[in-house]
């Protein structure tokens, strides 16, 4: 027996670039369709291939993160498999029922009160009576309108009506569930129940996942196809997917930000990143960096941070002190070992540090006594693709060995 | 959870789906069944949303035709017009031929105007595409029945016979509904594509009033005798009008072929609009 819950072939989509053109297209394809031509494969006169040639398989459990530029053909993408538009080639295979989590509250009127659009929403994404019956409570429940429930849609607030329109959604029960960008909506609070809402989905489903959000990627997907004006450039593990994505789209603004004291001008540049077995719990990094400063100063000290997609701190490394002397250029190694991460993306960033002389009786490197001469943002990216999804991050003080040479 | 075998499996390829007519077939019946429930929810939406924002409420469903009715009245009454005589007192002649019109004129232009409506819907969404005709169609089912009503009073009002002919006239006026809905149906891919035809159906149904035996009786001298016969509404709205009326059908094969064509016409049309769909979908914006 085969799991496969979704199967695209060779699949391709013509657009048109010219309306005038397109509509006229339009009728073509209509009359042949009735006639029971056959489609032409060639592209017409400003035609071009939205999507090309795309293949993939999905089973239960998997997560299929679509990622691309705009443009890449990912929504098309969406739409061929979700049956709104038929391919102009290949051939799509879905089983079971598709939900999707896009166009949250469609056809929603804001006259009728909220009990009423459940109805009405719920009976277009396909629900039968019996079992939005069976679901209302749950769904009032989970969006959390309360009494305003029978009151018009209109004089929701846009938080309570995307609120409901993803409790409606979200009841659906897929065997394929379709997600374009839209993962959690509302305050913290909720969006942190939307997130669990959708962990609870994704065992019972294949999901595929549109987005530009790697974090979300990274932390979601088991797998990555990576589109590119149409066609798919990779298609495997996420982490080789991001990066894939992320050299894609021509180098970062790596222009490290920096907030410098000015009488000790250092900076920090060309840091190298190497990730060392990240695939399991525990991984550790390699991070290398050039510095040089304009004057010569002693006891500073390098702390390495990493950062969330949020610009947390998640983990601070402080390095042995520095002895540094103006105009010369240094190469630095720092190894963050036995780092535990949730999978995810980070940045890096570096601020440099003198520790003050403590007050008598407190530990000496206790950061109340730290001075930060220098911050640096942007400086690099991990990947962190442990295989365990861990649901949080050593937000601790790590370990780190630094090394640092003259180099002229 | 269930089986992956057991789930129900939706192929897409860009074969025409009139190669395979049986899996079309099958297709089209099951997501009418399925759309019944869909459609009656959004003719229950439409229709409540609509009377809690408007005063004057379902007499929507007869005011024009009532309006218009009484200018033909007044016109033919101050012999501004001569529109001929008929076997009947004008006013029921003229006030059941505006009721019957409207009808005519709700049908031909429901279907456009509710997958027009229903377009962001339709463009994100999956559900059974034939729900929002068959609750356009419900739509003017009701707004039919109030019209009956009208049409009871306006017969009593004029002491006229209330007899079997009415009872019999309901399928005599779905048949009207279906002529009107098959070319509305018809021409809905490409209205949704061009909005030409949303703008010249509005003229093309005003000026097709014009060569109805609406308000005048069907004109027997040739070339003017055409009217009765080329035109489809004529046997029908006459015929409708005839049975509410006389509880008679004068020509009953010519009523009875208009209507059979009417009946596969809106088949037609329907398989028309399913296989054109995903193809309307891909090239109008939400």
């Amino acid at each position: 027996m085969s799991d496969v819950l979704v199967s695209v072939e060779n699949v391709g989509k013509k657009f048109c670039r010219s309306l005038k053109k397109s509509l006229w297209y339009g009728v073509q394809d209509m009359a042949g369709e009735i006639l029971g031509c056959c489609r032409e494969h060639d592209l017409r006169a400003d035609e071009f291939w939205a999507v090309k040639d795309v293949s993939f398989e999905l089973k239960r459990g998997e997560c299929l993160g679509l990622i691309g530029r705009n443009g890449a053909g990912k929504t098309t993408l969406l739409r061929l498999l979700n049956g709104l538009i038929k391919p102009d080639h290949g051939r799509i295979e879905v089983r079971g029922r598709v939900g999707a989590l896009i166009a949250l509250g469609a056809g929603f009127n804001p006259i009728l009160t909220g009990r009423e659009n459940i109805y009405v929403n719920a009976s277009v994404l396909g629900l039968k009576k019996k079992e939005i019956d069976n679901k209302i409570d749950e769904i009032i429940d989970f969006s959390e309108i309360g009494e305003f429930i029978d009151s018009p849609v209109q004089n929701y607030s846009s938080g309570m009506n995307v609120r409901l329109g993803f409790g409606i959604a979200a009841s659906l029960d897929p065997d394929i569930l379709i997600l374009d960008e839209v993962l959690a909506v509302g305050d913290i609070r909720f969006r942190a129940k939307c997130y669990n809402k959708l962990q609870s989905m994704f065992d019972r489903c294949a999901v595929i996942l549109v987005s530009h959000n790697t974090e979300d990627v990274a932390r979601l997907c088991t797998r990555v196809n990576l589109l590119e004006h149409g066609g798919s450039q990779y298609l495997g593990p996420v982490e080789g997917g991001i990066r894939r994505y992320l050299e894609a789209n021509g180098p970062m603004d790596n222009k490290a930000l920096i907030v410098a004291a000015d009488y000790l001008d250092i900076t920090v540049t060309n840091v190298v990143v190497d990730i060392e077995s990240a695939s399991k719990n525990v991984g550790s990094i390699k991070i290398q960096a050039h510095i040089t400063a304009k004057y010569t100063t002693s006891e500073i000290r390098l702390v390495w941070c990493l950062l969330d997609s949020e610009g947390r701190n998640v983990c601070v490394s402080v390095a042995s002190p520095l002895d540094i002397i103006a105009q010369r250029s240094y190469s630095l190694l720092s190894e963050l070992s036995e780092l535990r991460l949730c999978r995810g993306i980070y940045q890096i960033a570096a601020n440099i540090i003198r520790v003050n002389p403590a007050p008598s009786g407190q530990y000496p490197e206790y950061p109340d006594n730290w001075e930060l001469l220098a911050s640096f943002r942007n400086l690099g990216q991990i990947i962190w693709n442990s295989q365990k999804i861990i649901p949080f991050g050593s937000n601790v003080f790590m370990p780190s060995e630094t090394t640092l040479h003259d180099i002229g | 959870m269930q089986p992956v075998d057991t789930l129900p499996k939706t192929v897409y390829t860009p074969e025409s789906q009139m190669h395979s007519p049986a899996k079309l077939a099958k297709a089209m019946w099951n997501d009418l069944k399925d759309s019944r429930e869909l459609a009656w929810r959004l003719f229950v939406r439409d229709f409540s949303a609509r009377y809690r924002q408007s005063f004057l409420g379902i007499f929507w469903a007869f005011l024009p035709a009532l309006l218009s009715g009484l200018v033909f009245i007044f016109l033919q009454a101050k012999n501004v017009v001569n529109l001929g005589s008929v076997d009947i007192p004008y006013p029921v002649f003229v006030i059941i031929g505006t009721t019957l019109w409207q009808t005519f004129s709700e049908s031909i232009s429901g279907p456009l105007k509710a997958v027009h409506d229903g377009k962001s819907m339709l463009a994100k969404i999956n559900f059974p595409r034939e729900a929002l005709v068959v609750a356009a169609l419900y739509e003017v089912l009701f707004s039919v029945a109030i019209k009956y009503v009208v049409i009871v009073a306006v017969l009593l009002f004029f002491k006229m016979p209330l007899g079997l002919g009415l009872i019999y006239s309901i399928p005599a006026v779905l048949s009207l509904i279906f002529l009107g809905m098959a070319l509305g149906l018809f021409l809905t891919p490409i209205g949704m594509l061009y909005s030409d035809i949303g703008s010249a159906l509005t003229i093309f149904i005003q000026f097709w009033f014009l060569v109805t035996p609406v308000v005048y009786a069907p004109p027997h001298s040739f070339p003017y005798s055409l009217i009765a016969t080329l035109n489809p509404v004529s046997p029908l709205l006459v015929g409708t009008r005839d049975l509410m009326t006389k509880g008679i059908i004068l020509d009953t094969t010519l009523f009875m072929s208009v209507s059979a064509c009417s009946v596969i016409g809106l088949f037609v049309a329907w398989v028309v609009y399913r296989v054109s769909m995903p193809i309307i979908i891909e090239r109008i914006s939400s």
